[in-house]
């Protein structure tokens, strides 16, 4: 299907990466955003409440993280898309929600451009550390889709893509950016409304005497959707829940339900993987990374190149689920994969485990406030090809 | 040992059709008020003839927040203090649908206390019941922000300290244009009350004394639920219209009951849209309902 | 005067007592029978002066008995009836 022309602002823009990502939700068909304000997230809902009024959409500031969060998911049962964005200390707050719009199989959008931390940290300064918190600051076993915009083109598409998913899989997904993604301004080419791939909803036809809402349904695993108003009388808990979507706390039901909740998005991980490639083939070390990293990482990549290194990168558009079968398969053909972050360490552990002892894995830390010097990378890239 | 009288071909309790029949019995105690309420809120929507099917109920987490899981509408158990929130959403994208927050008092006002005032003052047109048993019930008896002075639960072993809020007079203050009070007793003027509210725009409020005999009752000596509704029946005033500040619970004094707050004033939407027309003319599109691809 | 019966679902009853309390003509009493969790159901100790008001319904918290009118309300009363 393709996006309602209405709000798509085709031509080419020159956005920074906020204003990007709302026009990117826009497009997405979402019609309904609830906010608060906060550094450096804020001008993505700015542009929204700037925009919403025009286009039949509704944008509400709400009094904390904890109200956005869940309104956002009201919004969803009501009918239409919705989305909502933060930062650190709001993501955190966030957190009660996120498990529940995971519990409940809400498909939403939240996007977290990341700043320094921990806590109030550093309002204005890049960080990419709240990479494990996406995939696990909920309690309980879950599964999120997370997605690393590295330029404001990508804030665009990926901030439609996120959408796509939380619709394919009925699953809360995250648009990771960061300070520096966030607020750099680019080129951003916005096309014409009907080259834009949107995901309907998987709206139901069932029978309202047969409907469950929580029922798997065709070979992806995932149930259909519905909406308060339709004559379905549905029942949406965060209880451990049956496939009526009745509360059923027992251990046979509580096993089958959260096996279901992880596996729709572990067992379709290969169609939600996105990565970026380049001179893997035959590569001693390869620089594995994400957002704004990665294009420090480049410069790093060319240097050791001009040295003679054998050097591949390999970018991380997905986070979540991470993209084991790519870095099992990868490991035992290099010599060491490097993994530059800005933070002391997250993805790194994921690539180690995948990795199996099979390569080297030089982690290059940093604790945020500005990217790394692409040096710091290409001593990692020396070191990975000794 | 005589045996109770079952009538052949007796027309339906009014109530089964709101309830989840493949739920009961549900998990309520014997005497809890809970269930009173639901019956007084199915009168109170056949009364006011409210569409069913576009009808929401929206609770959170405690005893009263189970009312979602028994009955037969769209509804939608959320997490703890956060049903106003999430209604404000559904109401806000779905303008045609009513919707009705059903929580209790720890719920409502303590972690969702925030919420509260913040959908009142705007005048979010949402319809909250308020079941207050003046306790946290679900998780043993804790103290809650209603528990009046002097009242043993589990967290105030030697009995409460803090005051605790006048909810009518928080609720006025904070914008509602609909406030009343009942208790479980009151079950005619309960329906009455809420069929009322639910003819309202805006944000209406209504809150219903109830026992908790397990827990509240229990602790504090004061018998069972039946003796509960008889006391309800003793020091209950009906007087609508008593100034809001003046409605503060004690243990064991005067309830003062009634309607206190019917006012109008546009409802958060109606705003919305009256300001945006005015400032962007013809450039705006209001909502026109759930609207999704 | 309106004449009434009540329907009980047995199971459902706990036995709280208000149905027995605030009938208004004093049509019930607690039954020495029991359901299935051991409660004592109400029955109909005074059937004849039962009109039906359903005030027994409205209080029961376990949807476990409701009253109804056997005769048809007469428009009179009907009338009085919506608007009080």
């Amino acid at each position: 299907m393709h996006a309602d022309p209405v709000g798509v602002l085709t031509g080419a823009h020159f956005l920074d990466g906020d204003h990007a990502a709302c026009e990117g939700a826009i497009a997405a068909g979402a019609r309904f955003s609830a906010g608060y304000p906060i550094t450096p997230s804020t001008e993505i809902v700015e542009r929204f409440s700037h925009r919403a009024p025009k286009i039949g959409g509704t944008f509400i500031q709400m009094e904390d993280e904890l109200a956005a969060s869940i309104a956002i998911l009201g919004a969803v049962w009501g009918g239409v898309k919705a989305f909502t964005v933060t930062s650190g200390p709001g993501f955190s707050l966030m957190m009660e929600h996120i498990g529940y719009a995971a519990m409940t199989e809400t498909p939403c959008v939240f996007i977290d451009v990341q700043r320094g931390g921990p806590s109030t940290g550093l309002p204005t300064l890049p960080a990419q550390a709240d990479m494990m918190q996406v995939k696990w600051g909920s309690h309980g076993d879950y599964e999120i889709i997370a997605l690393c915009p590295n330029s404001p083109q990508e804030c665009f598409d990926l901030t439609i893509k996120a959408f796509n998913f939380a619709e394919q899989y009925r699953v809360p997904v995250f648009v990771m950016m960061d300070e520096v993604v966030g607020h750099m301004t680019e080129k951003v080419v916005i096309p014409p409304a009907e080259e834009i791939e949107v995901e309907p909803r998987r709206w139901t036809s069932a029978d309202k005497s047969v409907f469950k809402l929580f029922a798997p349904c065709g070979e992806d695993q995932v149930p259909e959707m519905t909406r308060a108003g339709e004559g379905y009388k549905v029942h949406v808990t965060g209880l451990t829940h049956d496939e009526r979507g009745y509360p059923n706390m027992t251990p046979a039901v509580q096993d089958r339900m959260v096996r279901r909740l992880v596996s729709k998005i572990r067992d379709n991980a290969h169609k939600i993987c996105l990565t970026e490639e380049q001179g893997i083939e035959g590569a001693d070390v390869v620089v594995i990374s994400y957002g704004i990293t990665s294009r420090v990482a480049q410069r790093a990549v060319e240097n050791a190149r001009a040295e003679g290194l054998k050097v591949g990168t390999l970018r991380l558009i997905t986070a979540w689920p991470f993209p084991e079968h790519i870095i099992r398969a990868l490991a035992p053909k290099v010599k060491g994969l490097v993994v530059p972050e800005l933070n002391l360490g997250q993805m790194v552990r994921e690539v180690e485990r995948c990795a199996g002892g099979k390569c080297k894995v030089i982690a290059v830390g940093h604790a945020g406030g500005t990217v790394h010097d692409p040096d710091q990378i290409l001593k990692a890239i020396q070191e990975a090809a000794r | 040992m005589s045996t109770p009288i079952v009538c052949i071909n007796a027309p339906e309790n009014p109530v089964e059709d709101f309830l989840r029949t493949d739920r009961m019995p549900h998990i309520w105690c014997p005497g809890c008020g809970i269930g009173t309420t639901v019956n007084c809120f199915s009168r109170a929507l056949l009364d006011s003839k409210t569409d069913l099917n576009k009808l929401s109920i929206v609770s959170g987490i405690g005893c009263t927040g189970r009312v979602a899981g028994y009955v037969n509408l769209d509804s939608f158990h959320t997490t703890h203090g956060r049903a106003i929130p999430f209604a404000t959403g559904l109401k806000l994208a779905n303008p045609e649908m009513t919707v009705v927050v059903y929580s209790g008092d720890g719920d409502l006002f303590a972690i969702g206390g925030n919420h509260l005032i913040h959908a009142a003052r705007r005048n979010v047109d949402i319809k909250v019941i308020c079941v207050n048993n003046l306790t946290y019930a679900m998780t043993g008896g804790q103290t809650a922000p209603t528990t009046p002075l002097d009242v043993i639960t589990a967290t105030s072993p030697y009995g409460t300290y803090d005051p605790a809020f006048n909810l009518p007079y928080l609720v006025e203050a904070a914008g509602a244009i609909y406030v009343a009070r009942w208790t479980t007793f009151h079950v005619k003027q309960l329906a009455r009350s809420m069929a009322e509210m639910f003819k309202k725009k805006g944000f209406g409020f209504i809150e219903v004394i109830s026992p908790c005999p397990t827990l509240y009752q229990r602790r504090n000596k004061m018998g069972d639920a039946l003796d509960t509704m008889k006391f309800y029946k003793e020091v209950s005033k009906t007087k609508h219209g008593t100034p809001t500040a003046e409605v503060g619970l004690s243990k064991s004094g005067e309830i003062i009951v009634g309607k206190f707050v019917d006012r109008e004033r546009p409802d958060f939407t109606a705003m919305m849209h009256a300001h945006l027309q005015q400032t962007l003319g013809e450039k705006y599109i209001p909502v026109e309902g759930p609207v999704c691809s | 005067m309106p004449r009434g019966s009540v329907h009980i679902v047995v199971e459902r009853c706990k036995a709280c007592g208000f149905c027995v309390e605030f009938c208004p003509s004093k049509v019930l009493a607690l039954s020495s029978a029991f359901n299935s969790k051991g409660y004592h159901p109400p029955h109909s100790i005074a059937p004849e002066k039962c009109t039906g008001c359903d005030l027994c319904g409205m209080y029961c918290p376990d949807f476990a008995i409701h009253g109804f009118r056997t005769d048809k309300p007469s428009t009179a009363e009907k009338e009085q009836d919506d608007a009080c």
